[in-house]
C-alpha cells in the first residue's frame, strides 16, 4: 500500500499544551482531529509536516452542550455519527444533523469529527491524487506547481470546499471559537472563508477550532440538506445545499437562508435568493411560486466547475432540483434530500 | 483417456447424492474468517528484502538513459533492476510475446514499469526509486482508438511484422447476411458502446521470491495462472523450468486481473537472483489499475434482420477493439468479441468484424465474461428493439429465437444441455413479467436478456496434446485423502469442489480431504483459473482419479467380505455391505484392506476436451465442452428530473448444469449480477487528456456500495449436461452478462429511452429524455 511520510506524533491533553506544541513546531506541524482526511492525504504527500499533534486527548474539544441561553456547543472534536444521531440537534438543528448524516460512510462518520469537516481540505481531481500521479501530470498551482487544469491559465486554484456541514452551520449562524498564539476569540463562521483554493480560511494552518457555537433556532424552525454524489455512501458532494426557513406564528416564512458547497473554494451562501421565500406560506401557492423562482436563481448564482470528478455540467443541472427538493423537505420537516 | 467417456452425471452410490448438492461449508472458509488463512502479502521470510517499481510518468516515449548510480548509493539498498537485465519478452498468449518485465527501449503508457529496487525495507526501496534519473524522448501518445485504426506512426509496438497499431483483426462469415436485408420485415441497425472497466479485486498484486541454497527459486504469487507463470518464469529468467516452482498463496479475489504473467513476478524473482535474499512486491492500489487488464472499451456496430414473427434471420456486427498498450489476451478477446454470441438463440446467418487496436493506456485483458459481455450488451439491447418494433413480448422474442439442445451454432460450436427456456420461465415467474411489463407507471420498468457462456475451452493457450487438467491422490492411513491439484482457487472454491467430489465419489466426508493447490512442485498440471474451466475440467479429473481409488477400495473390501463389488457402498465414512447392512467397517479400515491388496494407494486423474470447434481459422476458439445459459429480469426505477437509475431487483436464473453447492452457486450468480450492475450505472476506468488514469483509487473509481447494490434472486436451472462432473457446468462468469442489457431494456420500459453508451450516467438519462420530447412531439 501507499506508504505515510515520516513524522513524529505528540498528544496533548490541553488546548494550551496543543498550542505551545504547535509554535514550537514552527510551521511544521499538523493538527490530527479524527484522521480520515489527512490519511490519505499524507500519503498522496499533501502534506508533509514532521509533526502532528494528535487532539484526541484533549478534554476541552470534546462533548456537546446547551447553556442556558439556548446557546449549542460542539466541541471541535465532536464525531459526525454524534452530531448525527444527537435527538437535541436533530430537533434544534435539523439540517446539521442531516448534513453530518451524509458524509462519508458509517466508520468514517465514527471518526472524523465536526471540526475536522468544518476545515476540510478543498478537493481538485487533479490534486488528490498520488505523489506518481501528480508529478506525471506535473502537478498544479495546489501544490508542487504553477499551473492550473481546471481552468486555463487561471491565476487563482478553484479547489471546491467539500465540507457537508459548513453549508448548514453557515445557514444556522453558527459562530467558532479560535485558539490562537495569541489567546481565544469568536467569529462568525461565515466570515471565516477566503476565495483561495490552495488554502481557503482566514486562520492560518497553526490556529486550532475549539468549538462551534450555534444560536437556538426559533420555535418553527424548519431546516434540510440536500446532497449530490453518485453512490449511496462514501462519496464527497458533487453539491450539497442547506436549507433554513423560520416560520412566524402565522406560518409564513420570517427568515430564510440557504448556502451551497461543492462549487469552489469557499461554502457559497445563497444571500438574496433567499429573500423570495420571505412572507409566503409553506404549502400555499405563493410559496410553491417562491420555490421556483428560488431554485432559478440558485442556478444562475452556482456554477459548478470541472474541478472536482464528474460532469459538471451535469452537476450544474442538479442545482435547481436539489434546491427545491430541499425547501420542499424542509417545508415538510423531511430531509435529507439525497437519492437513496 | 478424457474423463468425460468414462462417469455419466449420475450419483456415484445408488440415486442420491450425499455431499454434492448439499450446502457445504467451504474448506477454506473458517481459516479466512479468522484470518488464519495466509495470502502473498502474509509471507515473511529471514532476510526478506521489499521492492518498489519505478512508473513512466509519460504515455509514450523512449528511454534514452537511465541512470541508477544515486539510487544503488543509497544506504539499504541492496539492488537496483533495469529492462536490459530481463530483456526477453513474454506474453500469456505465446503467438504474441509483447511485454518485458521492465521497459526496454520504450514506455508505452502512464504507469509503464521501468525499473526497480530491493531494499531493506519498503521506504528506503520507495526513497530510492526517486533517485533513478531517466531521461525520455516523448513520443506523441495515441489515446484514442479510432485514432489508433488510421494511425500507423507511431507504431506503440515497432517490432512487430505489421507496422501499424492494430493489434488483431478477425473477419467471419457464416452465411449471408447482407442477403437478408431486402426480405427482412425489419432491419435494426445502430451503435453501442461499452466503456473500460476493471477488477477491483480486494487483494492488490503481489508477489515474493526465495532463491534456495539449492538453486531452485520459488516464487509466491497472487496468480489465477501458477502453471503459465511457471513456464513465463522459466523462459525470462533463463532457468531451467524444473527449478521453478510457483505457489499460489490464499488469493482475495481475481476476476481475470491475475491471469497474465505480472511484471512483479518476474522482477522479485530476479532480484531474489541478484542479492540472495527473498524480496517482496507488493502493488498499490493505484499500481493495480495500472496492471489493468480489466473489461475492453467497444465501439459496436449492429444491424439485425428478422422476419414480422419475430424469427432473426442475420446478424452483422463490426466492433472496434481499445486494447490499451499491449497484447494480453488480445487474440483472444477479438475472437470472442464474435464467437460468443451464437447462442442462447439461433443465428441463421451471422458475420463479425473485430479489430483490436493498441492505445497508449494501462492494457486491457479478460475480466469475467471476456470478451463476450460487452457484444452480448449490444445485441440484447438490439433484440429488444427488433421486439418492440414488431410489437413482440421481449421474452417471447427470445423463446421464438431459441438455439436448442444438442445442437450446433452457426459458427460450429456444439451445444450439448441448454436449460434457456427453464431460465427465461423461472425470471418471468418470479419477477411478475406478464402483469408489469410495459403496465407499470412512467419511471418504473422490467427489462430481459439473455446469454450463453463457456465452461472453458478446448483452446489450451500453448498447442499440446497433454490434459487441461490432472489430480493426484494420495491416501493416508489415518482415512485422510490428499487431492493434489493444479487449480487456483481464487475465492471461487474450486478447492472445495475438489473436496465435495472427492468425498461423493468415495463415500466420505468433505472434512476427510485435505486439498493441496496451485503449487507447480507438488500439484499435476491444471491450466488455471479461467475461461469458467475449473469446475468442469478440474472437477472430471477429480472424479476420474477417485472413480480409480473407489474402484481399488471396494474390490479391497469384497473380497474380505467374500461379496461383490457392488455390494459394497461407502457412505459418509462407513462401508456397508448391501446384503447385510449390519456388516459395516470404516473408510480407515477399508484403506488398510485396499493397501494390503494394492501396495501404496494413490491414483491419477485428468480431463481433456474432446474435438470441438468450427473447422476454418480461430474454429477452436471459444468452443467449449457445455456451454451455461442465463436469463436476467431487471426491474428500474428511473427518476426523470435527476436522470438516475435505480436498479431496484433483479431476478436471474442460472443454468449451471448441477449445483455441486447450491450456496456457492448462489454467491457467483449473486456476485457476477453484483458486478454487471456496477458495470451500468457507475463504473469507467477512463484516461484524461494527458493519458492519466482519471482517477486510480477506490474513491475515484466508484463500485457500488451496499447500498448502491440491488435485490438480486437468484435462481439454479439444472440442466444436468452429459459432460459436466456430474452435470454440472460454469457457474462464475455467464450470469453477469445479461445483467447489463436486463437494466438497459428496463430503462426503455420505464422511460422510453434506448441507451446504447454505458456507463448510463444520469446525465445520459437526462440529454435522451430531452432528445425524445421533441420526437414525440413530432409524432403527435
Amino acid at each position: 500500500m501507499l506508504r505515510m511520510p515520516p513524522f513524529t506524533v505528540l498528544n496533548p491533553s490541553t488546548v494550551d499544551e496543543a498550542m505551545e506544541q504547535m509554535l514550537a513546531a514552527a510551521g511544521e506541524a499538523r493538527w490530527l482531529a479524527g484522521g480520515t482526511d489527512i490519511n490519505p492525504n499524507l500519503k498522496h504527500r499533501l502534506l508533509e509536516p514532521q509533526a502532528l499533534i494528535a487532539l484526541e486527548g484533549v478534554g476541552e474539544l470534546r462533548g456537546v452542550s446547551v447553556n442556558e441561553k439556548g446557546w449549542l456547543r460542539l466541541g471541535a472534536m465532536t464525531t459526525l455519527t454524534e452530531v448525527a444521531e444527537h435527538a437535541q440537534i436533530q430537533a434544534q438543528w435539523p439540517a446539521l444533523a442531516q448534513a453530518a448524516s451524509l458524509v462519508s460512510g458509517p466508520q468514517l462518520r465514527n471518526m472524523g469529527t465536526i471540526g475536522g469537516n468544518v476545515m476540510l481540505d478543498t478537493r481538485c481531481q487533479w490534486y488528490n491524487q498520488t505523489h506518481f500521479w501528480r508529478k506525471s501530470l506535473g502537478y498544479c498551482m495546489k501544490k508542487d506547481g504553477t499551473e492550473c487544469h481546471v481552468i486555463k491559465g487561471g491565476s487563482k486554484c478553484v479547489a471546491a470546499a467539500s465540507n457537508d456541514t459548513a453549508p448548514a452551520l453557515m445557514t444556522l449562524d453558527a459562530e467558532i471559537e479560535i485558539a490562537s498564539g495569541d489567546g481565544r476569540a469568536r467569529m462568525p463562521l461565515a466570515e471565516l472563508w477566503q476565495a483561495d483554493g490552495i488554502w481557503n480560511r482566514k486562520l492560518s494552518p497553526q490556529e486550532l477550532l475549539v468549538a462551534i457555537h450555534l444560536p437556538p433556532t426559533a420555535a418553527k424552525h424548519h431546516g434540510a440538506y440536500g446532497k449530490l454524489r453518485d453512490r449511496g455512501s462514501i462519496d464527497f458532494p458533487l453539491f450539497g445545499i442547506a436549507v433554513r426557513l423560520d416560520l412566524d406564528d402565522a406560518g409564513k416564512i420570517a427568515h430564510a437562508a440557504l448556502c451551497a458547497v461543492a462549487l469552489q473554494a469557499r461554502p457559497w451562501p445563497l444571500k438574496k435568493v433567499a429573500d423570495a421565500l420571505c412572507g409566503t406560506t409553506p404549502g400555499e401557492q405563493d410559496f410553491l411560486d417562491a420555490v421556483e423562482q428560488v431554485a432559478a436563481l440558485a442556478a444562475k448564482q452556482c456554477r459548478p466547475m470541472p474541478n472536482i470528478p464528474g460532469d459538471h455540467e451535469y452537476r450544474h443541472a442538479m442545482v435547481p432540483v436539489y434546491t427545491k427538493r430541499t425547501l420542499f423537505a424542509a417545508a415538510a420537516k423531511a430531509g435529507p434530500v439525497h437519492h437513496l | 483417456m478424457a474423463a468425460r467417456d468414462q462417469h455419466g452425471p449420475g450419483a456415484p452410490w445408488g440415486k442420491d447424492f450425499h455431499v454434492v448438492g448439499h450446502a457445504q461449508r467451504k474448506v477454506d472458509a473458517m481459516a479466512k474468517a479468522t484470518g488464519e488463512a495466509v495470502y502473498t502479502d502474509d509471507i515473511q521470510l529471514p532476510g526478506m528484502l521489499h521492492a518498489k517499481m519505478l512508473r513512466s510518468p509519460h504515455a509514450h516515449a523512449r528511454i534514452v538513459s537511465i541512470d541508477t548510480s544515486k539510487a544503488e548509493a543509497l544506504p539499504g539498498v541492496h539492488a537496483v533492476l533495469v529492462g536490459s537485465e530481463l530483456p526477453i519478452k513474454y506474453g500469456v498468449i505465446p503467438w504474441t510475446p509483447d511485454e518485458t518485465a521492465l521497459a526496454v527501449d520504450k514506455v508505452r503508457f502512464i504507469g509503464d514499469e521501468v525499473a526497480a529496487v530491493a531494499a531493506v525495507d519498503e521506504d528506503t526501496a520507495q526513497a530510492a526509486v526517486e533517485l533513478i534519473e531517466v531521461e525520455y524522448e516523448i513520443l506523441d501518445a495515441i489515446l484514442d482508438p479510432e485514432q489508433a485504426l488510421v494511425t500507423p506512426e507511431p507504431a506503440i509496438h515497432e517490432d512487430r511484422k505489421r507496422r501499424d497499431n492494430i493489434s488483431k483483426h478477425v473477419d467471419l462469415s457464416f452465411g449471408d447476411v447482407d442477403a437478408q436485408v431486402a426480405e427482412a420485415a425489419v432491419v435494426i441497425e445502430e451503435d453501442y458502446e461499452f466503456s473500460s472497466n476493471t477488477h477491483t479485486a480486494i487483494e492488490p498484486h503481489c508477489a515474493v521470491a526465495q532463491l534456495g541454497a539449492d538453486g531452485r527459486l520459488t516464487l509466491w504469487s497472487a496468480t489465477q495462472i501458477t502453471h503459465y507463470v511457471h513456464r513465463a518464469i522459466a523462459r525470462v529468467l533463463e532457468l531451467h523450468p524444473a527449478r521453478v516452482r510457483v505457489v499460489q498463496p490464499c488469493l482475495g479475489g481475481a476476476f481475470g486481473g491475475k491471469s497474465d504473467p505480472f511484471s512483479l513476478e518476474f522482477v522479485v524473482s530476479k532480484l531474489a537472483m541478484k542479492t540472495g535474499r527473498p524480496v517482496k512486491m507488493l502493488w498499490t492500489r493505484e499500481e493495480v489499475f495500472y496492471a489493468h487488464r480489466g473489461r475492453h472499451a467497444m465501439k459496436m456496430h449492429y444491424r439485425t434482420t428478422a422476419t414480422a414473427n419475430g424469427m432473426i434471420t442475420g446478424v452483422d456486427a463490426k466492433l472496434l477493439i481499445d486494447g490499451g498498450s499491449y497484447s494480453s489476451f488480445g487474440l483472444v478477446t477479438t475472437y470472442y468479441s464474435g464467437q460468443l454470441l451464437t447462442g442462447p438463440y439461433d443465428f441463421p446467418n451471422y458475420r463479425f468484424d473485430s479489430t483490436r487496436v493498441f492505445t497508449n493506456k494501462p492494457p486491457c485483458g479478460p475480466k469475467r465474461g471476456h470478451g463476450s459481455v460487452q457484444p452480448r450488451f449490444a445485441f440484447e439491447v438490439q433484440l429488444d428493439e427488433v421486439a418492440h418494433r414488431l410489437g413482440i413480448d421481449p421474452i417471447e422474442i427470445r423463446r421464438r429465437n431459441f438455439l436448442g439442445d444438442h445442437t450446433t451454432t452457426v459458427n460450429g460450436q456444439r451445444i450439448t444441455s441448454n436449460g434457456f427456456l427453464e431460465c427465461l420461465d423461472a425470471v418471468e415467474k418470479a419477477s411478475g413479467w406478464k402483469e408489469r411489463h410495459g403496465k407499470m407507471p412512467f419511471g418504473r420498468g422490467l427489462g430481459v436478456a439473455g446469454s450463453m457462456y463457456i465452461s472453458g475451452t478446448n483452446y489450451p493457450i500453448y498447442p499440446n496434446k497433454m490434459p487441461q487438467a490432472g489430480i493426484q491422490i494420495k491416501v493416508d492411513r489415518s482415512g485422510l485423502v490428499t487431492v493434489f491439484t493444479g487449480g487456483n482457487d481464487i475465492g471461487q472454491g474450486s478447492n472445495s469442489m475438489v473436496a465435495y467430489l472427492v468425498a461423493e465419489e468415495l463415500g466420505i466426508r468433505p472434512r476427510d480431504v485435505r486439498v493441496v493447490a496451485a503449487d507447480t512442485d507438488l500439484c499435476p498440471v491444471d491450466l488455471g483459473a479461467y475461461s469458467s474451466r475449473v469446475t468442469f475440467m478440474v472437477g472430471n479429473a477429480a472424479i476420474d482419479a477417485a472413480r480409480k481409488l473407489r474402484k481399488q477400495i471396494t474390490e479391497s473390501v469384497a473380497s474380505h467380505w467374500a461379496t461383490a463389488p457392488s455390494e459394497v457402498r461407502m457412505i459418509n465414512g462407513v462401508v456397508i455391505d448391501l446384503q447385510d447392512p449390519d456388516r459395516t467397517m470404516s473408510q480407515r479400515e477399508a484403506f488398510h484392506l485396499a493397501e494390503e491388496a494394492h501396495d501404496t494407494l494413490g491414483s491419477t486423474g485428468s480431463y481433456n476436451t474432446p474435438t470441438l470447434g468450427g473447422d476454418y481459422r480461430g474454429g477452436s476458439i471459444g468452443a467449449s465442452p457445455a456451454y451455461s445459459f442465463t436469463a436476467h429480469i431487471a426491474e428500474v426505477e428511473v427518476d426523470p428530473e435527476t436522470g438516475r437509475i435505480t436498479v431496484d431487483k433483479v431476478w436471474v436464473a442460472h443454468d449451471c448444469g448441477r449445483a455441486l453447492n447450491p450456496t456457492i452457486v448462489a454467491g457467483q450468480i449473486e456476485g457476477s449480477t453484483y458486478m454487471g450492475a456496477g458495470e451500468v450505472v457507475l463504473e469507467e476506468h477512463t484516461m484524461n487528456r494527458f493519458g492519466l488514469h482519471q482517477g486510480p483509487s477506490l474513491l475515484d473509481y466508484r463500485i457500488p456500495t451496499s447500498l448502491d447494490t440491488p435485490d438480486i434472486e437468484a435462481h439454479m436451472v439444472e440442466s444436468i449436461d452429459p459432460e459436466g462432473p456430474y452435470g454440472a457446468k460454469e457457474a462464475g462468469e455467464g450470469p453477469l452478462h445479461s445483467t447489463i442489457p436486463a437494466i438497459a431494456n428496463a430503462v426503455h420500459d420505464a422511460v422510453g429511452i434506448r441507451l446504447r453508451t454505458l456507463p448510463f450516467h444520469p446525465s445520459k438519462v437526462l440529454r435522451a429524455l430531452a432528445e425524445q420530447k421533441p420526437a414525440q412531439e413530432v409524432q403527435a
